[in-house]
Order: C-alpha cells, then sequence, then structure tokens
C-alpha cells in the first residue's frame, strides 16, 4: 500500500484526480449507504415488477409480465395520459406567469433583489399540505372566493371550484411556482447587460431586444424551471387527493392506492417505474436541448 | 418600495432626458406581474392567519376575534406527538447527512473525475419521492424490519444526504485550494489535512446543508407517508390526516405558527449565508 501512494505521489501534485485507497474514507460510507438504501430499494421494485401479487398483499415469486400488459389497459393508459396532461398546463402556466415575475425581479436593485427572491422562496418553506389545505379554505362552496364573489354580485350562487380539475392544476400551480421563477432568475440575472446595451444602441426596440436577446439567452433557465415544475407535478398525490376530491386520478395516486388499498405491490411498483422512466425521458430531453441552445448561442 | 425604480430611471435620465417620463412608467408597468404574483403567492397563506384568530367552529365565517385556538393546539396531544415525532426523525436524518454528505462531497471533489458517483449521490433529491418512498416500504418489508421513526429517519437521511452533498460540493468548489496542498507538504496525511485544513473551511456550507436538511426532513410528507408507522406519524402526517377527514380550526393556528417559525428560519439562514458569504 506505501507503494501505490509512493508512486502517486510525485504525480498528485499536478492532476487533481489521485489513486489509492485515499478516496475510500470518504466515499464508501455514503456510497454505501446510498446503495443500500436507495439503488436495492429501486431495484427491488423493478425486480418486483415482474411477479404476481400475493393474495394478502406482498409478492409472490412466479414471472409474470401481466404487470407491464396491464399498463396499456385504457382505464391505466387514460390516467398516464390525464397526469401528463396535467402537469403540461401547470407547467404552461408556470412559465407563463412565473417568467415576467423572473423578469421584473432580475430588474430590481440588489437590495430589493434578495428581499424579492426571499418572498418568492419563504411560501415554499411552510409546509406543503397547509399550503393544499388553504385552497380548499378558498375553494370551497362556503369559501372565501365565492364569498366575495357573491358579496360583489357577479354571482348569485357559488360556483363549484373545490374539487374539480381546475382546482388541481391550480393547487399544484400554486405549489411550484417558485420552482419556475428561480432558474429563470438565475438565468437572466446572469445574461450579460452589455448585449442588451448593445441591441439597444443598435437601434433595437426594448421589445425587440427582448425578444432577439432576452429570451433566447433565458431559454435555458427556462427549461430547467420547466422541468422543476413538470417533474413533481406529475407525481403528486396530496393535491389531486385533498382538493381534486379524488375525481381526477392521477398516477401518483394511482401508486398509493395499489400499495395502500389494492395491495397489489408488484403493479404499483410497474406504474412507478413507468413513472419514473416518464420523468427520466423529460428530463434527458431537456439537457440534450439546453446543451444545444447554449452550445448554439455560444456559436452564434 | 420607492427605491426598486429609483436606480434604473435615474441612470436612464443621465443617458436620455427626454425619455425619462416613459422609462418610468416601463419601470412600474414592469412590477405589476410581480405584484400579482405575491399576491397568488401570499393570499391563501394570509387567509390561514386570519382565520387563526377566528372565534368560530365554522372555518368560513368571521366570528370576532379570538385566541382561543391556539392553548388548544398546544394541548392537543395527536399534534404534539407528532411535533416530537417530526422533531426526532429530522434530527437523526440530519446527522446521518452531514456525516455522509459531507464525506461525500470531499470525495467527490478530490477523486473523482467523471459525474457518475456525483449524479449518483445527487440522484435521490431528483428521484420521484414517490418512488424513494414505495421502494423504501417494499425494501424494508423484505426485510421484515417493522416500519416506525427509526425507518423514517432512514429513509429520509437518504434524500438529505443528496442535498448536503449537493451544497457541500457547491462550496468545495470555491475554498483556497492551495492550503491543502500546504498541508500535505508539510506532511498530513489526507485525513489529517481534511480534519484539520478542509473540514474547517468548508463548515459554512456544512451549516446550510444541514438546516436544509433538517428543514425538508421537517416538511416531509411523501416518504414519512410510506416508510412511518401509523401508530408514530410525524407532524406532516397529522395534519394530513386532519384536513383529510374533517379540518378544525386548530389547523389554521398551527399553520400560522409552522410559518412564523419557517420565516425565522429563512431570515436566519439568509444572515448565516450572508456572514460565510463576506468570508470567502
Amino acid at each position: 500500500m506505501t507503494s501505490t501512494l509512493d508512486r502517486a505521489a510525485p504525480a498528485a501534485r499536478a492532476p487533481r484526480v489521485r489513486r489509492g485507497l485515499a478516496p475510500v474514507p470518504f466515499l464508501a460510507p455514503g456510497m454505501f449507504f446510498l446503495i443500500v438504501f436507495m439503488a436495492i430499494p429501486v431495484g427491488l421494485l423493478a425486480f418486483y415488477s415482474f411477479f404476481k401479487r400475493g393474495r394478502f398483499g406482498g409478492v409472490v415469486f412466479e414471472f409474470t409480465l401481466d404487470n407491464w400488459v396491464k399498463l396499456f389497459e385504457p382505464l391505466y393508459l387514460g390516467v398516464i395520459g390525464q397526469s401528463i396532461v396535467v402537469a403540461f398546463v401547470v407547467t404552461v402556466l408556470a412559465l407563463l406567469l412565473g417568467y415576467p415575475m423572473a423578469y421584473a425581479i432580475a430588474g430590481l436593485s440588489p437590495k430589493w433583489r434578495t428581499v424579492a427572491l426571499v418572498a418568492i422562496v419563504l411560501p415554499f418553506w411552510t409546509n406543503f399540505l397547509i399550503r393544499t389545505y388553504a385552497w380548499i379554505l378558498l375553494l370551497n362552496n362556503a369559501g372565501w372566493v365565492n364569498q366575495w364573489l357573491q358579496g360583489l354580485g357577479i354571482i348569485d350562487d357559488p360556483i363549484a371550484m373545490l374539487y374539480t380539475p381546475q382546482a388541481i392544476v391550480v393547487g399544484l400551480l400554486y405549489m411550484y411556482l417558485p420552482l419556475m421563477v428561480l432558474p429563470l432568475y438565475a438565468s437572466l440575472q446572469q445574461l450579460d447587460p452589455s448585449l442588451r446595451e448593445a441591441a439597444t444602441n443598435l437601434g433595437a426596440t426594448p421589445w425587440r431586444t427582448f425578444r432577439t436577446v432576452t429570451l433566447p439567452l433565458s431559454l435555458p433557465g427556462a427549461l430547467t424551471g420547466c422541468i422543476f415544475v413538470f417533474v413533481p407535478a406529475m407525481s403528486n398525490f396530496v393535491i389531486p387527493e385533498l382538493i381534486g376530491g379524488g375525481k381526477t386520478i392521477m398516477v401518483g395516486n394511482l401508486v398509493r392506492d395499489q400499495f395502500f388499498e389494492a395491495r397489489d405491490w408488484p403493479f404499483g411498483a410497474t406504474l412507478a417505474l413507468v413513472l419514473t422512466i416518464l420523468l427520466v425521458v423529460v428530463i434527458v430531453v431537456q439537457s440534450a436541448v439546453s446543451r444545444r441552445l447554449t452550445e448554439g448561442s455560444r456559436r452564434g | 418600495m420607492v427605491d426598486v425604480q429609483n436606480p434604473p430611471t435615474t441612470a436612464m435620465r443621465e443617458a436620455d432626458p427626454a425619455s425619462a417620463p416613459r422609462a418610468v412608467r416601463k419601470a412600474r408597468s414592469i412590477l405589476v406581474p410581480l405584484w400579482l404574483g405575491y399576491a397568488f403567492l401570499y393570499l391563501p397563506i394570509l387567509v390561514v392567519v386570519i382565520m387563526s384568530f377566528n372565534d368560530s367552529e365554522n372555518l368560513f365565517v368571521w366570528r370576532g376575534f379570538s385566541l382561543r385556538w391556539y392553548p388548544e393546539l398546544f394541548a392537543d396531544e395527536k399534534i404534539m406527538q407528532g411535533l416530537a415525532n417530526t422533531l426526532v426523525v429530522a434530527a437523526g436524518a440530519t446527522a446521518i447527512a452531514t456525516v455522509l454528505g459531507t464525506l461525500l462531497a470531499y470525495g467527490i471533489q478530490k477523486y473523482t473525475r467523471g459525474g457518475l458517483i456525483r449524479a449518483f449521490a445527487i440522484a435521490p433529491a431528483i428521484l420521484p419521492d414517490l418512488l424513494l418512498g414505495i421502494g423504501l416500504l417494499t425494501f424494508f418489508s423484505l426485510l421484515s424490519l417493522t416500519l416506525g421513526l427509526h425507518s423514517a429517519i432512514l429513509a429520509h437521511a437518504v434524500f438529505a444526504t443528496a442535498f448536503v452533498t449537493a451544497i457541500v460540493l457547491a462550496r468545495m468548489a470555491s475554498i483556497d485550494q492551495s492550503l491543502e496542498e500546504a498541508s500535505r507538504d508539510l506532511g498530513a496525511g489526507p485525513v489529517r489535512t481534511f480534519m484539520r485544513v478542509t473540514l474547517p473551511q468548508l463548515a459554512p456550507g456544512i451549516v446550510a446543508g444541514a438546516l436544509l436538511a433538517f428543514t425538508l426532513s421537517i416538511d416531509e410528507f411523501v416518504i414519512a407517508f410510506f416508510t412511518t408507522a401509523p401508530t408514530q406519524p410525524t407532524l406532516p402526517i397529522v395534519i394530513y390526516s386532519m384536513v383529510r377527514f374533517g379540518v378544525t380550526p386548530e389547523v389554521n393556528a398551527l399553520a400560522s405558527i409552522l410559518l412564523l417559525v419557517s420565516i425565522v428560519t429563512v431570515i436566519a439562514a439568509q444572515r448565516l449565508t450572508r456572514l460565510t458569504g463576506t468570508t470567502k
């Protein structure tokens, strides 16, 4: 062991990567922990997805492809499709609402910028169940929104807002909007102001400067924000249940039900894997697109 | 908020006096979506806080000011037990995650070139918590491990480790490499260099990571939902069942207190990072 270290010693100064047993005390404990409590559990789900369910929950070790075939039943395809649509709508709305917010914050003075950012993050640090519950207070038939609308004479009878798909969209949008604003702000803030000045000096109108300079350069941040919103929105099962009334079922609800109600763990595992595969695909596409975007802007 | 518009407008006035009034109008109008966004973000929270002072069993009708829900909250054994469970889980998970995450971040930065180990260490932060939750449930049941606070601690430590690793890695990038080289040239081994030279420099990052791990763990619902025994619920699980099976106005008081705690924590963390930021 000493010989390897001795041999490594002279080379150690120049390159940053050093060999031998030196990394072991640093990397081994964490890697061991993550292998046992992340890789193995997730691997176990993949394994279980090829077996039969036990009569009272659990797994019978008889190989089958039934779980994967079952996914293509219209009922389950429908749920997966519905989840994608809901998460997509939430993401688009978050982008439309979050972009102007991030743009406005990036234009503030440094002092107010910090305040504005903390104000964006603060709701995010309050318990998400409580934030979901707040929407029950607002959207209920006897809730505040209906009271206001009636008080202003806009409507006569309360509108059923809670327990609708729209309520789910609002709840998810509310929950994940800060995750859109932050990466957008980061990319807008990094933007070299001289580029905008150059555009202005060359006679571009503010709108044209925005369209041809600011917007393209902020696209990587927008993409990151979209991922940050889309991924958790897709797998959330609490909001659809609490303010969606469980009527619109999303993949997350289905997975939860397979584990706690239907007691079909292998199919629940399969659904969770499909969800994850979908999300990984989305993330891979996003990073490929964003790499192309940054390369393109560097070349152009 | 007047300050907000002042710097850009004065700058523009110098550059082009004629366009100043237009610039002022523009600067204000650009803030409109921001205020709307804040209204959206804060209205629900405001409603909850106001209703926590409502002297009525009815959640939707204001019957005058009262503090009655606050003492009732503290008298509620289920909530207090949930709070105690949450703190135990968060403390345990933070302790594990801080040690493992710090070591991992150091090891990754110093000894690995490719991003594979890094990606693996950060993965739990990106994986859907649903997948991690049911994976761990399945795993614990395979081992015939009874669920309880211990299983929740292990489960929370997984994602908390990822966050600590990420934050300490970010800090690693900004510390002075030459100090470590000096320590090595003076004959200190890697472990000793780490303890005496690197660790003190990493301390702000480690504290920030631990703080984040702790707050995330306190709030974590989905993973706890799958890995805690129903008899030992954490606070988010207690809140979930309260909201699910008929809300009591106590939830409003609880929400207000948690909100206050969050505000204090965020401001403290902000101060902390600003203080440590100046040492760079």
